[in-house]
């Protein structure tokens, strides 16, 4: 996508205004140009490089959620549930 | 087509072959069905149930009924929607429901809206440079690499039990999308559409809600030593 902005429509805005842009980034929702002026101010900019890689971190370490599973009274409860169901939808 | 108004509209391409096969089994009767369906819905369905109502044991009775609307709904189901998206908009109505009888909920668009607005900057405005400096805006100090640190470290329980936190402390719609899309792992589309809320309400939700559990686990990386 960035190679279709050239450095004329390059925005270049400082670390405060890239912060609050880093969803839309990583999101895939700017534009091809906001793409690529985002791209070309993290190529010089190590701090934003190392917020970005900060942001992917917390969404890796949001996403490795502990197994939760079903408790197996639950599970019995449930089961106990269908079959009731079940004999419900079988009568005329 | 008469329940067209109880179904969401399936922006993202209806009921998968998977589902249709499943819906078939349960219809039939198939009772390993209904446990594949439990095994695979049933925890998350009890995590956002718990951000409507006061406690486990109600989260855990609207979670049952749900399951038994599903049931119930079989027939009437007609896979405009997938599988998953009319199972939790199921949940989500019947804890609301349920919510506003233990009179804890304010419509949710109201709070969405709510929680969009304003100015929450990502980051607090002190960590960069001030105004009237040659380089105003740019970072005063970096940020740290936590390359640095071993993945385990941001895996860890004690890791987990810093995100619960944060996101326990976040208002409820900033909570609600952060936990659909991020510890559920739905994709942007699906949230709006069970949510009822644009894509640019749910990205800017998304936004804030990250940005505070980035802020909370930068703190405590600092804490020890990353």
């Amino acid at each position: 996508m960035s190679n279709m902005a050239d450095a004329e429509t390059l925005r270049f805005y400082p670390c405060q205004e890239l912060v609050e842009l880093v969803t839309e980034y990583l999101e895939d929702a700017l534009s091809p140009s906001e793409h690529a002026s985002f791209e070309s101010h993290l190529a010089i900019c190590l701090g934003c490089r190392n917020y970005v890689d900060q942001v992917r971190g917390t969404v890796t370490a949001i996403r490795h959620v502990p197994e939760d599973p079903v408790a197996p009274e639950a599970r019995d409860r449930l089961l106990a549930l269908f079959r009731a169901w079940k004999q419900g939808a079988e009568e005329p | 087509m008469a329940d067209r108004g109880q179904e969401p509209l399936a922006t993202e391409g209806g009921a998968s072959a998977d589902d249709l096969q499943l819906l078939e089994r349960l219809r039939a009767g198939d009772e390993r069905a209904f446990e594949a369906l439990i095994g695979r819905y049933h925890s998350a369905l009890l995590r956002l149930a718990m951000m409507y109502v006061p406690s486990r044991a109600v989260a855990e009775e609207v979670v049952q009924e749900t399951w038994l609307g599903v049931l119930q709904g079989l027939a009437r189901f007609e896979g405009r929607s997938s599988l998953k998206t009319w199972l939790f908009r199921i949940l989500t109505n019947r804890a609301k429901t349920r919510g506003q009888r233990e009179s804890r909920s304010v419509p949710f668009a109201d709070l969405a809206a709510a929680e969009a607005t304003g100015d929450e900057p990502a980051v607090d405005a002190d960590r960069f440079l001030p105004p009237g400096h040659e380089d105003a805006g740019w970072w005063a100090i970096y940020p740290r690499a936590w390359s640095g640190a071993p993945e385990e470290r941001l895996l860890a329980l004690e890791t987990r039990e810093v995100i619960d936190r944060a996101i326990a402390a976040l208002p409820p719609a900033q909570r609600e999308v952060i936990t659909l899309r991020d510890i559920e792992g739905w994709g942007s589309e699906e949230v709006c559409n069970i949510l009822q809320i644009s894509e640019t309400n749910q990205r800017v939700l998304l936004h804030r809600a990250r940005s505070k559990v980035r802020r909370a686990l930068e703190q405590y990386m600092e804490e020890i030593g990353v």
